[in-house]
């Protein structure tokens, strides 16, 4: 299915929110109003958008580390992600999660997760509630191509298949995890053709075209909802930022490599797209798209200021729930 | 009152519970055909075997609005589901804030006697003790399995139900109606005045054994079985060791940084308790070592009912 035009501006806010976000956590991680670290979701945006555009709001996902971009297309509040990336009470875990630990279970954003493939079981488990439950919801995991080789993911894509539980298993193929090009560790460098082995199937996808992805994933969305079990997509995308924002880190990625993916900018590529049906769009309207995004980051900065430290004694709270 | 084994009174809360919540779903590599014929295969799973998967499945599930039972059968099978005990299910509630619960529990048998040696013979509850997010029970007759396990099942947080393989086939007294104990509630297994004998699982049989040898000598000592790991019942145990001003701790796991170390250590640092101790506190424990295969030396490395009088000589003769 296509993209209506209004939901391809709604993508592209989605997604140029997503970038602004990013841009300022990288610039408030390096003056210390962020601590500890930060995945930069920068050049991945059209993955999260393209796929949570064709979700529900009760669709649940799960996240990795890199998660920002997965909460924000998931519908989450900037101003509450804000204040847990500056550690405050107002954010999403009161403070004691952080950027690798957001999660909004109202929207079905199970969590970002710092254990990489440390997720793709976990949203299994909400795949089978989904499907017990049998309203017909989803469930979708992103993960990188690094998780791809982690033992759950064979584990989970197995009983997924079995069990024909309704999901999306979302591979962000970025060719690297932290320092370690994917060359040196698949065996076969695309993880869709591994779908086979499960006898479901997978799908190589443009991940820096979000119509594309968005596509894709609504295919995908309609088999898991006619009971017809999991499908597997691959993305292929590219991260432009270091693996993290920590000074110093070293980035081993050619110089080239990084300017040719660059050049394939996902939001680009929507405005493009946008633009080449006829008289749809023009630059003016996509500077008023950022003024507004701009000044939504900006809000959420400012309620991420004026929301208060937890009292150090809450640090003894919610480690058990009643 | 009726009685049946301990096996069998864990089965039983598992069926009411299930009967009771139809939330509930059971994960294991095998589906007991009993449960599969009651409930149906969409609730009773058999899973590949894939610890590492159908544990973090369960957390998922609970906090989809499952309420997931999930069964490794042996401990040692969970070891390959570290990350998802570890990393996932003792932290999440906590890591995201606490907007939402993970009502898991975990069963698996602990203990060894069973010529299993040393990957099949294990108690490694103490490792989880360490960790903040998890329950832990540790039931030593029929009556505290069924009563412990319902309060798991209908606990909100990732409970661990340790089930003593050496207690499976014991009979004991379970009354037919529902009840429930308590997390958190040490049980007084006999009462006593000259030593305190704070004993796990199995142990609670042989500690009773030496209480009624240690009686014809007359010595008085009062049994104590903590039933659940976390919470732990300070209160009950320091109350006896006020009382008695004599402890032994009895566990089937090695004693380096285990249960009994940190009885001993909730006892002594307590004031009160501490200027009561006639003597000092004993464990006795597993040698610390991985378990043998042969009988001879199985028997060697596990404590019993002869040691446990031992170190009850011991305390009472340094005081
Ligand atoms: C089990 C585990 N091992 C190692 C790490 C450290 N680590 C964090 S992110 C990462 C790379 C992940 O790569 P990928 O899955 O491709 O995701 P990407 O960062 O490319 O989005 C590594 C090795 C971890 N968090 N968890
Ligand atoms: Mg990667």
């Amino acid at each position: 299915m296509t993209a209506s035009p209004e939901l391809q501006r709604e993508m592209l806010r989605q997604m140029q929110t997503i970038r602004r976000f990013e841009e300022r956590a990288s610039d408030d991680y390096h003056n210390g109003a962020i601590y500890g670290v930060v995945h930069c979701y920068i050049g991945e945006e059209a993955v999260a958008v393209g796929v949570c555009s064709a979700l529900n709001k009760d669709d649940q996902i799960i996240s990795n580390h890199r998660g920002h971009g997965h909460c924000i297309a998931k519908g989450a509040d900037l101003n509450r992600m804000m204040a847990e990336l500056y550690g405050r009470q107002d954010g999403y875990c009161k403070g004691k999660g952080g950027s690798m630990h957001i999660a909004d279970f109202s929207i079905g954003m199970l969590g970002a997760n710092g254990i990489v493939g440390g997720g793709l079981s976990i949203v299994t488990g909400a795949g089978l509630a989904a499907q017990l439950e049998g309203k017909g919801r989803v469930a979708v995991c992103f993960f990188g191509d690094g998780a791809s080789n982690a033992g759950s993911f064979h584990e989970s894509l197995n009983i997924a298949a079995r069990w024909k539980l309704p999901m999306l298993y979302v591979c962000e193929h970025n060719s690297w995890a932290a320092n370690t090009s994917s060359r040196m560790t698949h065996a076969r460098d695309d993880v869709a053709s591994r779908a086979a082995g499960y006898g479901i199937p997978g799908v190589v996808v443009d991940g820096n075209d979000v119509l594309a992805v968005y596509e894709a994933a609504t295919d995908a969305v309609a088999r898991a909802r006619a009971g017809e079990g999991p499908t597997l997509i691959e993305c292929k995308t590219y991260r432009w930022r270091a693996h993290t924002e920590r000074p110093g880190a070293a980035d081993p990625r050619p110089l080239e490599e990084i300017a040719a993916w660059m050049a394939k900018d996902p939001i680009q590529h929507l405005v493009d797209d946008l633009k080449q049906q006829q008289g749809q769009y023009s630059d003016a309207e996509f500077q008023a798209l950022d003024d507004a995004v701009m000044s939504a980051v900006a809000a959420a900065v400012a309620f991420a200021e004026a929301s208060p430290f937890p009292a150090p004694e809450a640090a003894l709270d919610d480690v058990f729930a009643d | 009152m009726r009685e049946i084994s301990y096996a069998r009174a864990g089965m039983e809360a598992l069926v009411e519970e299930m009967r009771r919540d139809p939330t509930t779903i059971h994960l294991a590599t095998d589906a007991p055909p009993s449960l599969v014929e009651e409930f149906g295969e969409a609730r009773i799973r058999a899973t590949p075997i894939t610890e590492n998967a159908f544990s973090g499945i369960a957390i998922g599930a609970a906090g989809s609005g499952l309420r997931p039972i999930v069964n490794w059968s042996m401990v040692t099978f969970c070891f390959v589901a570290m990350d998802q005990i570890v990393n996932q299910a003792s932290k999440i509630h906590y890591m995201f804030g606490g907007q939402q619960t993970f009502p898991i529990v975990f069963r698996s048998s602990v203990g060894g006697g069973t010529s299993l040696a040393a990957q099949h013979s294990q108690s490694p509850y103490s490792m989880f003790m360490n960790l903040a997010g998890l329950k832990l029970i540790l039931p030593a007759t029929p009556y505290d399995m069924k009563g412990l396990l319902k309060s798991a099942i209908r606990d909100n947080n990732p409970v661990l139900s340790f089930e003593s393989t050496r207690l499976m086939g014991f009979k004991g007294e379970v009354p037919d109606d529902d009840y429930t104990i308590p997390l958190g509630v040490a049980d007084v297994k006999r009462t006593g005045s000259d030593i305190t004998v704070v004993a796990l699982a199995w142990l609670v049989h042989e500690a009773l054994a030496a209480a009624e040898e240690m009686a014809k000598e007359g010595v008085s000592v009062e049994v104590v079985d903590p039933r659940t790991l976390f919470p732990m019942d300070n209160e009950t145990i320091r109350a006896s060791v006020q009382k008695t001003g004599r402890l032994v701790i009895a566990d089937e796991a090695g004693p380096t940084a285990g249960a009994a170390a940190e009885i001993a250590a909730l006892v002594t640092e307590d004031a009160a308790t501490f200027a009561a101790l006639k003597a000092p506190p004993k464990r006795v424990c597993a040698l610390q070592v991985p378990i043998p295969y042969s009988p001879g030396l199985e028997n060697h490395v596990f404590p019993d009912r002869n040691r446990i009088i031992a170190g009850i000589r011991e305390v009472m003769a340094a005081g």
